[in-house]
């Protein structure tokens, strides 16, 4: 735990480093940081409030202003759903609600055991296959509702909970 | 100067002033929800769209400056009912409890309803489901309530520096939160309450503690005591339509007896004590080198919650004295039981404060159970006060005068003047100059500590020794003085000063969040002139000339900084978390 919060300790005083003498900082810093932990966890962002001197109430409007940035950890595989014109007409909206009736979860959320996020898109530039989810790097096109019990099924045993 | 016409009126204003402010000049009210004159426009609710000749567009009159020849037009039909749009469109928003609401009869937003007369919803009500804070126990959020004008948030991290307040997201989703959506109790929040006195609605009001108090006065076991603050005689008119800055002391005195309380005390006279105490722990520490300078006030629990959070390096500066309504409730339940033989356990301790920090601060710490007990049992606003005093239908305006019971009810000109900024230290040199010199000043009113500049230097010649004291109010005006200490100390220069005093709220206590809404910088200089003419007509103008003042060190506390007077009076610091998650 002690060498765990040394490291983070350290890494955000690389990042904080690095951008130091430049103009709107924050917003790459925090990026360096999603991309490290893949979402920005609250006691990364205490310690950058504090060697930026910057208070946690800016840190958080940045972070929560933009759709970009996470505060949860994202889940094991990211559901990227289409709701792009195209797929919408082709029912992606069925589909939406077909996955957060499975799973449980809204968009933005991750599922409790953490096996899936769910994302909302617009347009995966492959409307010729709409509807369109793409799960990790994979894309499945022309998915119907009955198909998306099994495409999820392929990335595990994702638990249900009441 | 700039010259142009506001609904064909002329005007002539400085440059850079805003077509808002512009036509106040003219007699002219453009209704805002967002402007308040302590800060800078935001142009969050679009109420105040005027018409420029020559665009097309309405522009918002409280961030668009006058500009030379302009000819602005700011009510006709079209414009008005844009504005009926933009207040239909927040009720669209905006929960229809007024009538069970903390700021009904009082809110800016219901009154421009009225104003405007809407009569129906023309829109679909869509309302976000957030549970209210309570966390704090001095103020209660309810964002369900909130119009996103954005006061509160530039009050809190631009005016006090505290930051506790911030807006999360964005667009319908915007919110005003502590980051992380934490409870405010867990955030930076230092219960200054100046978000509650900014905001336009119910969105932020004080904790609402009259019930217990109505309690307690009920309580034929109890023995009910209570106490007003310096700065709240001078704005509780406010309430009931005196001019503002009317000092309304020996009413009140009548009024809360009249309510109940059974023996009516001063705050003013815990601050005659606070200045025997804190002025010579300042002799101590200036003639006798025993402990840190400068000597920093303490009676502000803002400050005092402020410090512990964002500059524990300062715990050693600070005076361990007891704030002077902590001192009025320690010796109600010690020396005033004795005296009059009452069991401390049945005596309950009522603070009247302009504040609601104090809410916090008589449970800040152990020392604050000194008597045994808890020695204040409920600290109220003015705000509260003044509704107390509605319900129980006392005609408060043609009350008699009335003097306050002896032993902890009677003040000189130096403990009032705690209520403004630069009181604390202005009392405390004219006790610290009678130390030093063995006579009082001549003149004992410090003109360059008064007033509302931000910070104020003065260096006061005692006794051939030159006392360099700093008074800085509204917390964003404290860093630059805590820096020029930090400054001297790591270059191991001498002090910069000797003496600090800091309040958290602009203006002092006067300006307090707790008091009556709309305070403005003329309100403030208002009420402090209420308090300097009391100081000024008093009889004794020093602490340290109170014969209550003397008679309590004789019979009860010994000396000043003695054993008893420490145990009873002086508490401690510590550095604390700025989030507690």
């Amino acid at each position: 735990m002690v060498e765990e919060k040394k490291s983070m300790q350290e890494e955000i005083f690389s990042l904080v480093n690095k951008w130091k003498n430049k103009e709107g900082n924050l917003i790459m810093i925090l990026h360096e940081l999603q991309n490290y932990y893949g979402y920005v966890p609250r006691p990364a962002a205490l310690e950058l409030s504090r060697v930026l001197h910057t208070p946690l109430a800016r840190i958080y409007e940045v972070i929560t202003f933009y759709n970009f940035f996470k505060l949860e950890p994202p889940g094991k595989h990211t559901i990227s759903l289409c709701l792009g014109t195209a797929c919408y007409l082709k029912g992606a909206a069925v589909l939406l609600n077909e996955i957060k009736g499975l799973l449980n979860i809204e968009e933005g959320q991750t599922t409790k055991d953490g096996l899936f996020q769910l994302d909302v898109v617009r347009c995966l530039g492959c409307c010729g296959l709409a509807p369109v989810i793409k799960i990790d790097d994979k894309i499945y096109g022309k998915v119907q509702k009955n198909q998306v019990m099994g495409i999820l099924s392929e990335y595990g045993n994702h638990k249900k909970e009441e | 100067m700039i010259k142009a016409k506001i609904n064909n009126l002329p005007v002539e204003v400085q440059e850079g002033e805003s077509i808002l402010d512009a036509a106040k000049k003219a007699q002219i009210k453009i209704p805002t929800l967002c402007k308040h004159p302590d800060l800078p426009a935001g142009a969050g609710c679009g109420l105040c769209i005027v018409r420029i000749k020559g665009t097309p567009k309405m522009l918002r009159a409280c961030c668009t400056p006058l500009e030379e020849g302009m000819e602005i037009t700011t009510h006709d039909p079209e414009i008005v009912a844009v504005r009926r749009t933009v207040l239909e469109l927040i009720l669209s928003n905006h929960p229809n409890d007024c009538l069970q609401c903390g700021r009904n009869n009082n809110c800016e937003l219901q009154t421009l309803v009225a104003d405007f007369g809407i009569r129906e919803e023309s829109f679909q009500k869509f309302l976000p489901d957030v549970a209210k804070d309570d966390s704090t126990r001095t103020i209660v959020l309810d964002a369900q309530k909130c119009i996103r004008c954005g006061r509160c948030v530039k009050v809190c991290q631009e005016m006090q520096n505290v930051w506790a307040l911030s807006f999360l997201e964005r667009g319908f989703c915007t919110r005003i939160s502590p980051a992380g959506d934490i409870k405010l109790a867990d955030s930076p929040c230092i219960r200054c309450g100046q978000c509650s006195n900014h905001c336009p609605t119910g969105a932020i009001v004080e904790q609402d503690e009259t019930a217990r108090v109505w309690e307690l006065l009920q309580n034929q076991d109890k023995y009910c005591v209570v106490q007003i603050a310096p700065a709240v005689r001078v704005a509780i008119g406010e309430a009931f339509g005196y001019p503002i800055g009317t000092n309304l002391t020996k009413k009140l005195y009548a009024l809360l007896r009249r309510l109940g309380f059974k023996a009516v005390f001063d705050t003013n006279f815990g601050a005659d004590v606070t200045i025997m105490e804190e002025g010579s722990e300042f002799i101590q520490r200036f003639l006798h080198g025993k402990g840190t300078l400068p000597l920093i006030t303490s009676c502000c629990p803002g400050w005092v919650d402020f410090m512990e959070k964002f500059h524990p390096d300062m715990v050693d500066h600070f005076s361990s004295c007891k704030s002077p309504h902590e001192i009025v409730g320690v010796l109600s339940k010690t020396y005033y039981a004795n005296k009059k033989n009452i069991d401390p356990k049945n005596i309950a301790v009522v603070s009247i404060m302009p504040c609601t920090a104090k809410k916090n601060e008589i449970i800040r710490c152990e020392e604050m159970y000194a008597s045994g007990c808890q020695d204040v049992d409920v600290a109220l606003t003015t705000r509260e006060l003044a509704r107390m005093i509605k319900q129980a239908g006392i005609d408060f305006v043609n009350l008699p005068d009335e003097d306050p019971d002896h032993l902890l009810g009677d003040y000189t000109g130096a403990g009032v003047i705690f209520g403004a900024t630069g009181g604390v230290m202005e009392a405390a040199l004219r006790t610290a100059y009678f130390l030093l010199n063995g006579k009082n000043m001549q003149k004992v009113e410090l003109n360059q500590i008064r007033g509302l500049e931000g910070v104020k230097v003065a260096e006061i010649p005692i006794n051939g020794k030159k006392i360099r004291v700093a008074v800085a109010h509204g917390l964003n005006h404290v860093e630059y003085v805590l820096d020029k200490v930090r400054e001297a100390e790591k270059n191991g220069e001498e002090m910069p000063y000797h003496f600090i005093e800091v309040m958290a709220c602009l203006g002092g206590c006067v300006g307090g969040g707790g008091q009556p809404y709309g305070v403005t910088d003329e309100l403030r200089t208002k009420r402090a002139a209420g308090i300097y003419q009391d100081d000024q007509g008093s009889k004794l103008r020093c602490s340290h000339e109170n014969p209550f003042v003397q008679q309590l060190y004789k019979e009860f506390l010994g000396k000043p900084l003695g054993e008893k007077s420490e145990h009873l009076l002086h508490t401690h610091y510590q550095a604390r978390p700025v989030y507690a998650k």
